[in-house]
């Protein structure tokens, strides 16, 4: 499987802000009564972008400036809560191809980066001024590098972090461990058969 | 040198360093069930791949099934296909199904333990993230995304990097009328609900030695609260007793052989941690949430904070974000406020000890009136001996409606459900807005008791206060 190596990510933003966002406002659990993932761009943050007669709710992602938007600012803790890929699987089949935030709930980081989906963290004055230049101008290009570890915007620029063992995999396509853990099958029977539990 | 348990289980599972830097890690159980793995079935097919250890795959259906209606089909034509998909799933790949006609059906992290598959010294992962749950045995378990059980079932292994290891001792005692359920609340409350990030919590200390199984599961179900992936007891006496005799523990020379192998597995004396956390337990109080997330807690004591006196901005926006949608008001006391619904049920607290304490006070009581009160055990199994003890007596007499097994109100994603703003009071993990099936709708997390205190008098209340609790 040849998977693409992402090594840089550009486009316009948005930011949904607030910390500890979790799983359950990026995807409600009523819309996880499915046998796909398909058509769960939709739904993405629902209940906060929606009435209950289905009419808009003033909020970023409803704000036609944005709607070209591909990377995702955020708070402290975003994706706490539910393990649901639903709530990832939302974010990319919405349209977007990174998340930035000051941090990430650790299931949602690993559930975004096995889809290919960066999850990078910034300080909370580097979102603001970022989000501040993106209010400005929507049309604000944003360039997540993730070989320099950088960010940049309206030659403006900001350090971002992201664990090493992800952006191994990603930059060099190795994001989706299936090959890899498939090649290793011969040394996953051989570890299983000294463990007395699994040996029977 | 002396080892965690952590460290020692991760090590005999670990198969090999993978390019990224991450390690190959073998999982010895996984546990699925209808929500997140339809689509995991679906990718395997794609890549033409097989079940890997069929043996070793275990399934159950919790989130969908309705607890007013074991007829099939279900009144929910998207319950009924994802039903149907797990069935036709676990036929084709040759996967142990507990479906509800075999009478061992229950919330996964319920029927795990309950069935013995649930042991010291393995893996356990699970697309759940309350597969926290399973540590209460001294297993490492894991909370898996839908991507990540593909892996699982093709290779019986996942990409994973090791965790940072926090012991939290609770020491000394528990005041009467305080809970495991409290216990966990009031560390999530202290460390933070991002606190636990890239640590496994080791739960240990007097308070921890004395518990029982199921209320050690509480306090692990909701280390992922707290942001701790996983969390987890070091194995005892109390451990092999509630496994012995359980239908998938060992048997014969087989059984003391493990036993040899689960004392070995327990955190070495003297072992390095890299965080110690001390609590005494004296210091903890039946404690209730007041906000949308599970850190956002008070003694039942205590007045609803205000936001004028939060110490940073971002506490301040915060509470008010929160007060704002519970509908609270800032310095007033959270007891007394009025309820609409109590819900006592799910993987943190739908098990057989949960009802049996809540029936010793419930007895002669009366939910008040206007309050739904609905009590769902945790497993077919669970309900069974709630049946034999005459406890579901008591809670239908008191006014309680009394289910069949499921995950019900904890997610809304069965027919239980808020509506509009109703208030509950429940035993459940998550004060999420519209976590329980309404947009609007606003959770108070609490012990089982306190939700039966909440259900007899309306508000919330304090159980201590209302069913005179000495001990």
């Amino acid at each position: 499987m040849s998977l693409s190596k992402i090594t840089n990510v550009t486009g316009r933003g948005v930011t949904v802000p607030g910390n500890d966002i979790d799983t359950d406002r990026i995807i409600p659990a009523r819309f996880m009564k499915c046998v796909t993932f398909d058509g769960l761009g939709e739904y993405l943050f629902h209940d906060m972008r929606r009435n209950a007669d289905g009419s808009d709710k003033p909020h970023p992602l409803n704000d036609p400036r944005f709607v070209r938007a591909t990377i995702l600012f955020s708070g402290a803790n975003f994706g706490c809560g539910s393990s649901r890929e639903h709530a990832p699987q939302a974010i990319q089949k919405h349209g977007f191809r990174a998340v930035v935030a000051e941090g990430f709930a650790e299931i949602f980081f690993g559930n975004c980066t096995t889809l290919g989906i960066p999850c990078l963290s910034a300080s909370r004055q580097d979102i603001a001024r970022v989000s501040a230049a993106l209010e400005a101008d929507p049309t604000t290009e944003v360039e997540l590098d993730l070989v320099g570890r950088v960010m940049r915007w309206a030659g403006q620029s900001a350090p971002v972090a992201i664990r090493e063992s992800a952006r191994e995999a990603l930059i060099n396509g190795r994001w989706d461990a299936i090959g890899e853990l498939l090649e290793g099958l011969p040394a996953v029977k051989a570890r299983a058969g000294l463990l007395p539990y699994l040996a029977s | 040198m002396p080892q965690s348990l952590f460290q020692k289980v991760w090590s005999a599972h670990a198969v090999r360093q993978l390019a990224d830097g991450q390690t190959q890690l073998l999982i010895g159980t996984h546990l699925i069930h209808e929500v997140t793995s339809p689509q995991a079935f679906g990718m395997l097919r794609d890549l033409g791949l097989k079940v890997a250890m069929p043996h070793r795959t275990f399934a159950t259906v919790d989130h969908i099934v309705p607890t007013d209606q074991v007829a099939e089909p279900y009144r929910d034509p998207l319950a009924q296909a994802m039903m149907e998909e797990l069935r036709r799933n676990c036929a084709q790949f040759g996967i142990t199904f507990f479906d509800r006609a075999t009478g061992k059906q229950g919330i996964v992290h319920i029927v795990g333990p309950e069935q013995g598959i649930t042991q010291p010294g393995t893996t356990i992962a699970c697309g759940d993230s309350h597969t926290s749950t399973h540590g209460a045995f001294g297993a490492v378990a894991f909370g898996i995304g839908t991507t990540q059980i593909r892996d699982v079932l093709a290779t019986q292994t996942m990409a994973l990097a090791p965790l940072k290891v926090r012991r939290i001792n609770v020491t000394g005692r528990l005041r009467p009328g305080v809970y495991a359920k409290d216990v966990i609340l009031h560390i999530i409350r202290t460390l933070g609900v991002n606190g636990g990030t890239g640590f496994a919590y080791e739960y240990g200390g007097e308070v921890f030695d004395r518990f029982s199984m199921e209320e050690r599961m509480t306090v692990c179900n909701m280390s992922i609260e707290g942001g701790a992936r996983a969390g987890y007891v070091n194995p005892d006496e109390t451990t092999f007793a509630f496994l012995k005799g359980r239908a998938y523990a060992p048997r014969g020379a087989a059984w003391d052989q493990a036993v040899a192998r689960w004392k070995a597995v327990a955190s070495d004396p003297g072992c390095a941690y890299d965080d110690v956390v001390a609590i005494r337990g004296e210091d903890i109080a039946p404690t209730v949430t007041w906000g949308i997330n599970p850190g956002q807690g008070i003694s039942i004591a205590e007045t609803i904070p205000d936001p004028a006196r939060a110490k940073t901005p971002d506490e301040k926006s915060s509470v008010e974000e929160a007060l704002a949608y519970m509908k609270l008001k800032p310095g007033s006391p959270i007891k007394g406020t009025h309820i609409d619904v109590a819900f006592l049920g799910s993987c943190t607290n739908g098990r057989l000890s949960d009802f049996q304490e809540v029936a010793r006070f419930l007895k002669g009581r009366r939910v008040a009136p206007g309050v739904k009160a609905i009590a769902v055990p945790g497993s077919q199994g669970v309900g069974r001996l709630c049946a034999e003890l005459g406890i579901d007596k008591v809670f239908r007499e008191a006014g309680f409606e009394w289910r069949e097994a499921g995950c019900s109100m904890c997610l809304a994603m069965n027919p239980d459900k808020l509506v509009g703003d109703q208030l509950c009071a429940s035993s459940s993990n998550r004060n999420f807005k519209g976590r329980q099936g309404s947009p609007t709708g606003r959770t108070i997390l609490m012990s089982p008791l306190m939700v039966a205190a909440a259900a007899v008098t309306g508000t919330v209340a304090d159980a201590r206060e209302v069913f005179g609790v000495t001990s």
